[in-house]
Formats: C-alpha cells, sequence, structure tokens
C-alpha cells in the first residue's frame, strides 16, 4: 500500500513514533502496563 | 431431587454447569448435553488458524471433568424442546440425538426441571453463496477450521518463497456478520506472521467488513481518552491497520465468494469484486435451530426463538428505530417468557435489536454489524442465571433475583496481534458498559474511566494467560472458583 498518498486511506490517521513503538515492546513498561491492564480489569469484573 | 439440563458445553455452558453443581447437593441433578466430547478455549483458535498453536492445545476431552465433578455428560446434540412434556410423559423434556461413535443418530428424551440453553451460534456459512470451508474460504471458528487454515497459509507462505505475490483476504462473509473483533486478531496475526516468516513484502493483506468503520466492532465502536483528547476507536483501529500497511474496505456485504474471488455489495449499492489466494470470511450465527413442542405435538418454535433462532427472553423485542432503542430493552435474568424454568445464556439469548446503527443499501440489503457476545459477558450471565436457577431448584427463590444486564456490565476484550513472548502484542479493550447509555453518559455512551484501549507486549501476556487460566478453569481444577468468569 502506497504509505502517506495524498488522499490514500492511510494519508490521514495518526502514525505511532518511533519512540511509541519502542515502548510496545519494552519489558518495563510493559511489565507497568501488565499491572495497571490487569488491575483496570480486576475493577471492571468486580463491578458485576 | 430435580434435574438442571445444560444445553451446550462451551464458554456460557461450561459455566452454568460447574457453579450450578458446585452451589448444588448431590440430590439435584445436573446434565450437560453437548455435541463435542472436547472444551474448545476458542479465542486461541486465532493462534491454531496461524500455526502457532495445536488444536489440542486449545481444547479437553470433557468427560474426565464430567466424573470428576458429578456432572452427567450427555454426547448429543439437542434437536427439540418440549417444555409441557407430552400427554403421558412425568414433564418437560429435551429431544437429543446422539454423536458419540457408534450410537451417532440416535435419539434420546432428556428430562429437565430446569434448562439452560447455552447452544452458542451456529456458523451460517449458507447465509452466503461459496462461503466456509467446505466451499470456496476458509474459518477460524472452530479448532478443526483452524487448522485448515493455517495449512493454507503455509501454502501461500510457500508460494510466496518462490517469488509469487499473494492476495490475503480477512473479514466478515455476510453484512450481517458479528465478531469482527476475533477477524481482527486473525488478519493481525497473519500479518505478524508474514513478517516472521520474512516474506510480508510479497503480500498485498485487505480487510473486508461490515462494519461502517474501522474499529466498530459490532458495538458502534468506543470512545477513549488518548493524548489529551476524546477519540473514536476508528482513529486508533485506522492507525493500526496504516502501520502494517494492511488496506480495508468496509460497509461491505458479501454476496459470493467464488473460487479466489469474493463479489460484494457496498453501503452506497456499489458491486465490487477482489480476487484473492487466501481468504478467510466470518460466518454470520443464527441459533442453531432447535424446535419447540406443546403437550400436543403442536409446534411452538415461535413462541420460544426469535425468527433468528436465537431464544427469547426478557428483553424488549418490539420493534423500534433507532433513536428510540434503550438500554432497558436488554434483557436482564435470560428467562424465557413463556416458560419460567427456561433460560438462555451466551450467544444462544435473542438480543433485542443491534448495537451499531443498522444500516440499509440503496437496493435495501441490511449492512451492519449484529451485536457481540464475547467470553467474559458470555461467563458472567451464564453465571448468574446459574446461581439463580440454584435458588429456585432447592426453593430458596421463586424467581430469579440476581441481574446481569449488558447494559449494566463491562467487559475487556484482549485482541492478539502477534503471538510471540518478548515481540508479540495483542490490544487490551475495556468498555463500560456494553450498551452504551447516552442518557447516563451524553457525550461518549460509557463510562471513560472503565473505557480504554492499548497496544503492547503486556496485552500478549495477558491473552496467554487467559488461554491457560481458562482452560485451568474448564477443567474445573483446584481452586477454579477463583478465577473470575
Ligand atoms: C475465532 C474466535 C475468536 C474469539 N475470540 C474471543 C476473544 O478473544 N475474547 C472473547 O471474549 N471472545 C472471543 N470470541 C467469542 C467467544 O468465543 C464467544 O463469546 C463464546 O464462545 C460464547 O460462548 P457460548 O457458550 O455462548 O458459545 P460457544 O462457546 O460457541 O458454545 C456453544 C456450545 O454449544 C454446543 N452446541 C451446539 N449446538 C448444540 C445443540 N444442538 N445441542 C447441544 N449443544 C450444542 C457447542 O458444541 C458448544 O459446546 C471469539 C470467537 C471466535 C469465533
Amino acid at each position: 500500500m502506497d504509505a502517506r498518498t495524498p488522499f490514500g486511506q492511510s494519508y490521514y490517521p495518526p502514525i505511532p513514533t518511533p519512540f511509541t513503538k519502542r515502548m510496545r515492546t519494552n519489558l518495563l513498561w510493559q511489565l507497568l502496563r501488565f499491572v495497571v491492564i490487569n488491575v483496570k480489569i480486576l475493577r471492571m469484573v468486580r463491578k458485576h | 431431587m430435580s434435574r438442571l439440563v445444560v444445553l451446550g458445553a462451551g464458554i456460557a455452558g461450561q459455566t452454568a454447569a460447574l457453579h450450578a453443581r458446585r452451589k448444588l447437593g448431590r440430590d439435584h441433578e445436573v446434565v450437560v448435553v453437548s455435541p463435542n466430547s472436547r472444551w474448545n478455549w476458542i479465542p486461541s483458535n486465532i493462534w491454531v488458524g496461524v500455526g502457532v498453536m495445536r488444536p489440542e492445545q486449545v481444547t479437553f476431552p470433557l468427560q474426565p471433568v464430567y466424573e470428576k465433578t458429578g456432572i452427567t455428560f450427555v454426547q448429543a446434540k439437542a434437536v427439540s424442546v418440549h417444555p409441557e412434556g407430552r400427554s403421558g410423559s412425568p414433564g418437560p423434556y429435551v429431544t437429543v440425538e446422539q454423536t458419540e461413535q457408534g450410537r451417532a443418530g440416535e435419539t434420546e428424551m432428556v428430562p429437565y426441571d430446569y434448562l439452560i440453553n447455552a447452544t452458542g451460534p451456529k456458523l451460517n456459512f449458507g447465509a452466503t453463496k461459496g462461503l466456509g470451508p467446505s466451499a470456496n474460504s476458509l474459518s477460524v471458528c472452530t479448532y478443526d477450521h483452524a487448522a485448515h487454515a493455517s495449512k493454507a497459509l503455509d501454502e501461500a507462505v510457500e508460494r510466496m518463497r518462490k517469488g509469487e505475490k499473494q492476495t490475503l483476504l480477512v473479514g466478515t462473509g455476510h453484512g450481517n456478520c458479528t465478531c469482527q473483533g476475533a477477524a481482527f486478531e486473525y488478519i493481525f496475526n497473519v500479518e505478524f506472521e508474514l513478517r516472521r516468516r520474512g516474506v510480508r513484502e510479497k503480500a498485498r493483506i485487505v480487510w473486508l467488513s461490515n462494519e461502517h468503520e474501522l474499529g466498530d466492532f459490532g458495538m458502534g465502536g468506543m470512545f477513549i481518552r488518548r493524548g489529551g483528547y476524546v477519540t473514536h476507536s476508528r482513529v486508533f483501529t485506522e492507525s493500526l491497520f496504516t502501520e502494517r500497511g494492511i488496506e480495508w474496505v468496509t460497509r461491505a456485504h458479501v454476496q459470493e465468494v467464488a473460487p479466489g474471488e469474493v463479489s460484494f455489495e457496498t453501503l452506497d449499492g456499489e458491486e465490487r469484486s477482489l480476487k484473492f489466494d487466501f481468504g478467510m470470511l466470518l460466518p454470520p450465527f443464527s441459533g442453531v435451530g432447535l424446535k419447540a413442542y406443546d403437550a400436543a405435538g403442536g409446534d411452538i418454535t415461535s413462541r420460544l426463538f426469535a425468527a433468528n433462532g436465537f431464544m427469547l427472553v426478557d428483553g424488549d423485542y418490539a420493534k423500534k428505530p433507532y433513536e428510540e432503542w434503550s438500554p432497558d430493552d436488554w434483557p436482564k435474568t435470560y428467562q424465557s417468557p413463556a416458560y419460567p424454568n427456561v433460560f438462555a445464556v451466551g450467544i444462544a439469548f435473542a438480543p433485542p435489536h443491534a448495537i451499531s446503527k443498522p444500516m440499509t443499501s440503496p437496493k435495501g440489503t441490511p449492512i451492519f454489524p449484529t451485536p457481540p457476545r464475547t467470553g467474559m459477558p458470555s461467563g458472567v450471565m451464564a453465571r448468574e442465571v446459574a446461581f439463580n436457577v440454584v435458588d429456585m431448584m432447592t426453593g430458596k427463590e421463586k424467581a430469579p433475583t440476581r441481574k446481569a444486564s449488558l447494559a449494566h456490565m463491562g467487559a475487556a476484550c484482549i485482541a492478539s496481534a502477534g503471538a510471540s513472548p518478548l515481540r508479540g502484542t495483542a490490544v487490551s479493550m475495556t468498555v463500560f458498559p456494553i450498551i452504551p447509555d447516552f442518557k447516563a453518559y451524553p457525550d461518549t455512551g460509557r463510562e471513560l474511566r472503565y473505557t480504554s484501549g492499548e497496544i503492547g507486549l503486556a496485552g500478549h501476556w495477558i491473552k496467554h494467560l487467559l488461554h491457560f487460566g481458562f482452560i485451568y478453569k474448564a477443567k474445573a481444577n483446584p481452586l477454579w472458583v477463583a478465577i473470575p468468569e
């Protein structure tokens, strides 16, 4: 697919910066996110 | 002594049967009727479909679990419900057709005092000409289908290794499909695998779906807080597709799948076609086609079931325009209004209407997703219904007291975007409530504190944990009750 071809469907969406991409698999950050997401899910479960 | 019969041993049926068995004394009987001898953790079929798991890793045999817990297992498929019994018979019963080897096709009457219908969906490939693994497209809805899809993917990869360009098409095979989340996971896992196998540049990957926009997922999408804005899931999803170089076609109703070519109509009335080398298109769902008869043998199917085959429960099924839909339309106790000892949970109950706004093409073709019913709500409603049935069976209550409306329930969904312990990712989504409530939350329909989405390796770890956790729970291993639905 043409990246960033004017008026094409891939022209408009935001794309992640290299830093954002790195953080997605950064072990320390993801360990923290693991805890945060689990807490979020458990809070949701407790709501019922 | 009374007898609870649970039809179906999927996520909802297994949850209901295990909780009911745990709560009921041995003077009561719990019977499970299900055609398949194995339990399947369906969410991991995605990984079977790309070859990172084998069918044995996502299934286990049911009989040992039922022996251990004291549940009677009838390996059969229910064909009809007789809620009034038959003149001369002692009470209500279900007619079942054996599926066990050696007894296949034999019919039997299974009497019940209480009935929980958790038969899930019929995979309605027949709704679209040429759709499905026995015709011209692949599926990942069952572990067999997924194993077949994995083989086809290997063959496509082989062709790419030889230098051929391939078009891989993934999405929904009909204008009224649901479960877009599963197709979303599959396309991202396919893309991840192609990169891992070093052939990504040889592949054109296309998403084809009945959603109005990407990120709808059959629930009108969701709004989340992101970078100082409240953003629709469309933005997030388009970004994920663009980043991976995946093209998308939305608002599409597939009319026919021919070998290597799909024809579809779009919401603006255009008729188009697309050639493909590998095509995984989900089927629309309907009820499994149970019939119902009164004591005199008269057909009362329409009293128990909606036209789409799903069971009518305590929802508001009056036809009304989108503007008049209310969270209150959604069922709370899943009790049949016609027979108070009959319930339906999981995918088997009839939703009162869609969640995404219904849309119709100029030719009158409905093109919009039907409501998704994912694992977590299926489990929660099954547990609450089991508790209500136990209370009624033991004489503690005369009517259901616990409620589990999707309008007051949240859901968490972890959508895999690639399986690898250090490089994999998954989108972790939470929504509350599942049914948007624009009165309580005027701008977004949902509570922003509990509605979120992010992608990362942590999501993949959670998805893996859920795989092992839910298989452990469904096996009723020690402390299974501590694992939430
Ligand atoms: C590929 C895929 C991926 C998914 N991924 C996710 C995910 O990541 N997260 C999530 O939350 N949800 C996911 N889902 C949705 C999830 O699988 C469903 O919400 C869930 O399985 C619904 O549970 P159920 O018990 O209602 O139906 P099912 O799990 O389908 O169970 C139905 C049961 O009824 C049995 N049955 C069928 N006909 C009869 C009959 N006539 N008589 C008796 N028994 C019968 C079946 O054999 C089966 O045992 C996914 C779905 C698919 C298809």
